[in-house]
């Protein structure tokens, strides 16, 4: 009885495990390959896990039902995954127990970003003047591109928090950056439009997440493949309808 | 003209690292990673080299940098290869492509979305390529 307690123990930190990571936008086979390697190091050699962007599977042996985990909300977050994986190191090595791995991990799935709002949001402005320069733009756009794309990602933030769901706030945050380059060009403060609306998507735009679901097909993910580039092709189609819609006013 | 490049690409690699919430002492290494690949993807297009094969280029650099990051500071590569392929990302063609479908111009959206969909199958083949070539020297050093 004791050793099935403990097996429903070791599946419910390797789901918490793979959970985080998945959420955090780790690569599919590192998340698989850490729940596996968990679930060995606490004896259990034959585990299985199938990892979709939107649920895990997984089982080890000797128990009777296999455990499911539904992700709703994903994004990146390199330091989370870092965390992760360190712990799933420390296990492997034999230095934390079972208990301490649940707390460490419940610990880390409960953090919230390190760097505050302010800082990301210089940081998307900072993001978005060096795209502009970077495909080519004039150095009297940079400004202008500076202060779009940081308005737009405080307000797709700002959006994500009130609406759920993440199309709408991105349509929203884009409609936002047109509608203020246009405004921009119309004072004649900036001089061309495509670059500085280019530059203020960037931090927006699913750039990463095709690579990654293109990453994701060659190494035989497909599922995993096709829903990140599903969720990529929403992600650009929500930010160009938002960008024509402002183009529509005019 | 190379030395703005080198600069905005710095930047916007570790500014990328703050949004994906890369740990703090790896962000200088994140945009010097990031500034490598672009510095390579604008030689090489400079010379006149389609976009996809200097992307592919490109790529390796920066997988190739993550690796020796990634075993010199003992982190996961995924920190140093996000970053770091991020000014190469096609996110502004993507964007170009939506663009022209909501606004009806199918013939441009549909070459601009193949072309960024090369591009993704470039970088995704230039981080895939060093990562085997990786596993072979390893496992060929196993092997003796």
């Amino acid at each position: 009885m004791t050793n099935n307690q403990n097996k429903n123990e070791i599946i419910k930190v390797c789901l918490l495990a793979g959970k985080i990571m998945i959420q955090s936008g780790a690569e599919t086979h590192r998340v698989e390959d850490t729940m596996m390697r968990i679930a060995s190091s606490f004896g259990s050699r034959d585990s299985q896990s199938y990892v979709t962007p939107t649920g895990i599977l997984f089982s080890i042996e000797g128990t009777e039902a296999t455990n499911f985990v539904r992700i709703s909300e994903r994004s990146t977050d390199l330091h989370k995954v870092t965390v992760v994986n360190s712990i799933s190191r420390q296990i492997t090595s034999g230095e934390l127990t079972l208990i301490e791995a649940n707390r460490l991990l419940k610990e880390v799935d409960a953090k919230t970003h390190t760097y505050s709002i302010f800082i990301q949001v210089l940081a998307a402005s900072i993001v978005s003047g060096c795209f502009t320069i970077m495909f080519q733009g004039q150095w009297t756009d940079f400004i202008p591109a500076l202060i779009v794309g940081g308005i737009g990602f405080a307000s797709m933030v700002y959006f994500h928090r009130i609406v759920e769901i993440q199309f709408f706030a991105e349509f929203l945050a884009s409609l936002i950056i047109g509608s203020l380059a246009l405004l921009f060009i119309h004072l004649d403060i900036g001089q061309e439009l495509d670059k500085i609306i280019i530059g203020s998507v960037m931090p927006l735009v699913p750039g990463l997440l095709i690579t990654n679901a293109v990453r994701d097909l060659m190494a035989g993910h497909l599922v995993s493949g096709l829903s990140k580039g599903a969720e990529a092709f929403l992600t650009a189609f929500a930010i160009g309808a938002g960008i024509a819609v402002a183009f529509s006013f005019i | 003209m190379i030395l703005e490049q080198l600069v905005t690409s710095f930047f916007a690699a570790a500014g990328f690292g703050v949004l994906f919430n890369a740990p703090k002492k790896s962000l200088i290494q994140c945009g010097l990673v990031g500034m490598f690949g672009w510095l390579m993807y604008v030689l090489l297009t400079n010379q006149g080299i389609d976009a996809v094969p200097s992307t592919v280029a490109a790529s390796v650099i920066v997988a190739v940098l993550s690796q020796l990051c990634a075993k010199l500071y003992k982190t996961p590569i995924i920190i140093f290869n996000v970053s770091g392929i991020i000014p190469l990302v096609p996110g502004g063609l993507a964007y170009d492509a939506m663009r022209n479908f909501v606004e009806n111009d199918y013939n441009v959206a549909l070459q601009l979305a193949a072309k960024a969909f090369l591009i993704s199958g470039a970088i995704a083949i230039g981080l895939v390529f060093s990562e085997v070539i990786n596993q072979v020297i390893r496992r060929s050093r196993f092997g003796k």
